[in-house]
This record gives C-alpha cells, sequence and structure tokens, in this order.
C-alpha cells in the first residue's frame, strides 16, 4: 500500500532521514519506534507531504512526491501530528465536521461521526465545547476522530500517547486496534515501546535518521539488544 | 457614514484576522468600486443601486485575483516576508491609484441623477438624505450576510484556517483557496461600501486614503478580526466625527476619531472585542 525508498530529509542542513526505506502493507499496524530525534516525526511529515524530501514515497501505486499536502489527504493518507494541532477555538463538532469539509457534495461525508462517537463516547457528551478545553486525553479522540472523518485509508499517528494519563493511553491503543479492524491501515509512531509493539504487527526501529532493523513486532518486543541499544532503556 | 467606515473596515478586519496581512491597497479598492459604478453608469445609464452587486462581484474577481497574482506570491518568498508582503500591497495601492489618475484624471467627480439622488425622507422632523439612509441599509445587511456566511461550513473553514493553516491540509483543505476566498469575500465588501458610497460622495483617485486611514483607526479600536468590533467601532467613529464636526469645525473631525483612539489604545491596547 505504502512504499518508501531511499528517502531523505533535511532541517536547513540538518540531516533528520538518510535513506529510510520501508513498506506498510494493507491492513496492518506498523509501528515506528526510536530515541527522541531520532526522525520519527519527520518520517511522517514527509509521507504528509510536509517536508521536502528526496527518495520516492509511492501510494496505492502513485508518487506522493511533489503532491501538495491537501491533496495528500484526499488521496485517503491522513496525518495525526505531533501536538494534536485541532482548531482550539472551535467546538468539538466543529472540529469532526471540519474533517468531512473536503468530500463536501458526498451523500455521506458524515457517516463515520457514528463509528467516532463508539470509540470515543466522551466526545459525544463534549460536542459543544471548545476543543481547547478538553483534557489531553480527550483531544488526542479528537485528533483521531477529525482524522477519521476524512475516511483515511492510512492513517498515521504521531505519539498518540503523548501528555496523557496512563489510563486513557489503553483506551487509545484499544481504539487504534478497533481503527485497524475496520479496514484502515494505521502507520504508528510512539515512544512507549511495549506498547506500541503489542498492537503492531510489524515494526522498524530508526536511529539518527536510519532505519537499523526491522521485522515482526514480536521479533523486535523480544530482542534485549533493540531496547539497550537503540531506544537506552 | 459610520456604517461605511464599518463595512470598509469588515473587509480590512477579515483578511487581516484570516492571514495577519494588511491590506495597504484597502482604500485603493474602495476607491476602484467608486470608479467602477461612474464608468458602469455611464455605459449603461444604470442605478447606482443596480449597479452595486455588480460591483462586488467585480471586487470578488479582483479580490481573488490580488491573492492568486501577487498575495500568495509574497507569502512563498523565504526570506523577509514581513516586508515583502507590506511592500506588495503597498505597491498595489499606488499602482491603483496611478492607474485611476491615468484614466480618469485627478478631478473630482460625482454620480449625479440617480433615483435616490437629493431626496430624503421626514423622520420626525429630522430630514434624512436618501442615498446616505439606502446606504446605510445596504451595509447592515451585508454586515448581516457577512455573519451568515461565518456560520456556513466555509465560514467554519475559514475560521479553521486562521487558527491554524498548517493543519488545516491535513485534513484535506486547500488554504490557497480558502485564503483566495477571503480576499474576495473581503474586498466584494470593499466593494458594497464603494458602490453605496458613491451615491453621495465625490470619486477622484485619492479619495480611499482617508476612507483607509479611519478603516485602519476602526479596525484597532474594534478589536483585529472582529466582525462585531468592527460593525461597533464604525458606528462609533462616524458618530464622534459628526459631533466634532457640529461642535467644532468640520475640518477638526479626524481629530476627535484619533483622539478616541489613543484614548482606547492606551486603556484597552487590543480593541474593544480584540481578541489577541
Ligand atoms: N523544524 C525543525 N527544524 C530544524 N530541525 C528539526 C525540526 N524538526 C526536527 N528537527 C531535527 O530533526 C531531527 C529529527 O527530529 P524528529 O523527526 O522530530 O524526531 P523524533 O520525532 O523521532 O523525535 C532532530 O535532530 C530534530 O532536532
Ligand atoms: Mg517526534
Amino acid at each position: 500500500m505504502l512504499r518508501i525508498e531511499g528517502l531523505s530529509a533535511a532541517y536547513r542542513g540538518l540531516k533528520a532521514l538518510q535513506g529510510v526505506s520501508m513498506e506498510v502493507r494493507k491492513g496492518e499496524i506498523v509501528a515506528v519506534v526510536g530515541a527522541n530525534g531520532a526522525g520519527k516525526s519527520t518520517l511522517l511529515k514527509s509521507i504528509a507531504g510536509q517536508v521536502a524530501t528526496e527518495g520516492e514515497i509511492v501510494f496505492d501505486g502513485a508518487s506522493l512526491r511533489r503532491v501538495a499536502a491537501h491533496d495528500i489527504a484526499r488521496r485517503g493518507v491522513c496525518l495525526v501530528p505531533e501536538g494534536r494541532r485541532l482548531f482550539p477555538r472551535l467546538s468539538v463538532e466543529d472540529n469532526l465536521r471540519l474533517g468531512a469539509y473536503a468530500r463536501r457534495g458526498e451523500a455521506n461525508r458524515f457517516k463515520p461521526l457514528d463509528f467516532v462517537f463508539t470509540l470515543f463516547p466522551r466526545l459525544k457528551e463534549r460536542l459543544g465545547q471548545r476543543a481547547e478545553t478538553l483534557s489531553g486525553g480527550e483531544q488526542q479522540m479528537l485528533a483521531i476522530g477529525r482524522a477519521l472523518m476524512t475516511q483515511p485509508r492510512l492513517l498515521m499517528l504521531d505519539e498518540p500517547s503523548q501528555g496523557i494519563m496512563p489510563r486513557l493511553v489503553d483506551d487509545i491503543l484499544a481504539a487504534i486496534t478497533r481503527i485497524r479492524d475496520t479496514g484502515v491501515t494505521v502507520l504508528l509512531v510512539e515512544q512507549r515501546l511495549a506498547e506500541a509493539l503489542e498492537i503492531s504487527d510489524r515494526a522498524y526501529v530508526l536511529q539518527t535518521g536510519r532505519v537499523v532493523m526491522s521485522g515482526a513486532a514480536a521479533d523486535i518486543a523480544a530482542d534485549s539488544a533493540v531496547r539497550q541499544a537503540y531506544l537506552g532503556l | 457614514m459610520g456604517l461605511i467606515y464599518a463595512l470598509v473596515a469588515a473587509g480590512l478586519s477579515l483578511i487581516f484576522g484570516l492571514m495577519d496581512v494588511v491590506n495597504f491597497a484597502h482604500g485603493e479598492l474602495l476607491m476602484l468600486a467608486m470608479f467602477a459604478v461612474f464608468v458602469l453608469r455611464g455605459v449603461s445609464g444604470a442605478d447606482p443601486l443596480l449597479l452595486m452587486p455588480v460591483v462586488a462581484l467585480l471586487l470578488f474577481g479582483a479580490g481573488m485575483a490580488i491573492y492568486r497574482g501577487l498575495i500568495a506570491r509574497a507569502l512563498s518568498v523565504q526570506f523577509n516576508r514581513g516586508m515583502v508582503q507590506i511592500f506588495v500591497t503597498f505597491g498595489l495601492a499606488i499602482f491603483l491609484r496611478g492607474a485611476a489618475q491615468f484614466a480618469f484624471g485627478g478631478e473630482f467627480k460625482s454620480v449625479t441623477g440617480h433615483w435616490l439622488a437629493d431626496r430624503s425622507v421626514n423622520l420626525a422632523g429630522v430630514f434624512l438624505p436618501l442615498p446616505q439612509l439606502a446606504a446605510g441599509v445596504v451595509c447592515l445587511l451585508a454586515f448581516a450576510a457577512l455573519l451568515a456566511v461565518s456560520r456556513t461550513e466555509f465560514g467554519r473553514a475559514l475560521e479553521a484556517t486562521r487558527e491554524d493553516r498548517e493543519a488545516v491540509a491535513l485534513i484535506g483543505i486547500d488554504r490557497d483557496r480558502i485564503f483566495a476566498l477571503g480576499w474576495a469575500l473581503g474586498c466584494a465588501t470593499v466593494g458594497i461600501a464603494g458602490a453605496m458610497l458613491a451615491g453621495f460622495y465625490y470619486v477622484n483617485p485619492n479619495v480611499g486614503t482617508s476612507f483607509a486611514l479611519i478603516a485602519y483607526v476602526t479596525v484597532a479600536l474594534g478589536g483585529f478580526g472582529s466582525m462585531l468590533g468592527a460593525l461597533v467601532a464604525g458606528i462609533l467613529i462616524g458618530e464622534v466625527e459628526a459631533v466634532t464636526a457640529a461642535l467644532f469645525e468640520p475640518a477638526w473631525k479626524q481629530i476627535g476619531v484619533f483622539g478616541i483612539y489613543l484614548v482606547v489604545l492606551m486603556v484597552r491596547p487590543r480593541g474593544l472585542f480584540g481578541k489577541l
């Protein structure tokens, strides 16, 4: 579904990604793990068209390079970014509905709302509230909900557990599995190694902009060398 | 008069609120709208009131063209973006003024002999000239229309783009399109104000300057990016102007306006309804 070859990205000369190659198959949850600054966010932003890159990114047989960010989203690749980037002064409902804005004219564009509310019932109780008044966990739910409203085929999540109460982290990880079960492919970036690998099928380990290991999530979880050498655990 | 100020300011505020770009050519767009009435009337003989929607549409198109042709480019430069923005709209202002000077000459013109000209209604002993009254009503309607737009889904998208212009791309919204439509709307607003103003105010290439100055004050007074603020501040400024002109000499009227402005600026720097 998604194939990346020799991808490099740099910020003003500082190389954040160096020749990354990877693959995501339809229906998988693929985790990208690595220490802080390894380039995980940059990888997701590259796919979403938010940073200039070299190399190839192919989604469903078509190159995503030189495609405008909003068109990448319309093709079904949706990023829930670090920091969530909600519209803080708009209501929960407006935030969700705007996810379907690009599908104006389509009959069933608000249909995913039902699924979002079964995943995150808390959102339904807070529809009229401004997004900025939600707790961290609820904001993450809203960010994922807004992304689901775009009806993505590939959902990319950048550290969805960041800044969230432990109890809600489990809820969110469970939601990710349920999202995958509806046929959405998931590319997940996480700092919490054990939890991420538990729900993933495969994983890539990133270190200073390079893929240093990849394989079945269970194998990587079992490999103590990974934990020590690359993740500093 | 206050309502015209308010509407001119609303257009300015809309664009500024949306993308933090101050349109220094705003007054010149007002001038353009007034000349458009003048020219279209010469060609078709139609009444300014009928021409108003046409002029609004023309300015809508002009706003879109200005965004796509100039502003989008100015935003894409890498260095000194703030300066480039200022000079682009400033340059546009000078260009428009020069072009009007060239096309129409510098003398004062006025649109005469239309339906409402020189007529007035007697409201409980006070004679209100019809052109001004009609302008006031149309401006209020335009405000109502702007408010209605802000409640539509497009209005929400406008608001979202104003909140986080990077994030809208993540959900498939083309921010360039939203920006272009924002400019179009802001300019159409000025178009309506200009078309109504042409019914009772002289037209010349420099007419926009004083209106623009007041529009900046109105926006600052009402609060940057606030529509309601623009409305209230516009009316307030119109009144202050009228009162100063009546109490002292007409030439003093702007002193009252800037006096109020300075006071508000010191007491409440973000304006009456400012969010920033
Ligand atoms: N906007 C930016 N400007 C400059 N350098 C950046 C920027 N974003 C990230 N970097 C650098 O790129 C590298 C990779 O960052 P990032 O992709 O955010 O890593 P991760 O998400 O794995 O923590 C880091 O060294 C970081 O300092
Ligand atoms: Mg990161």
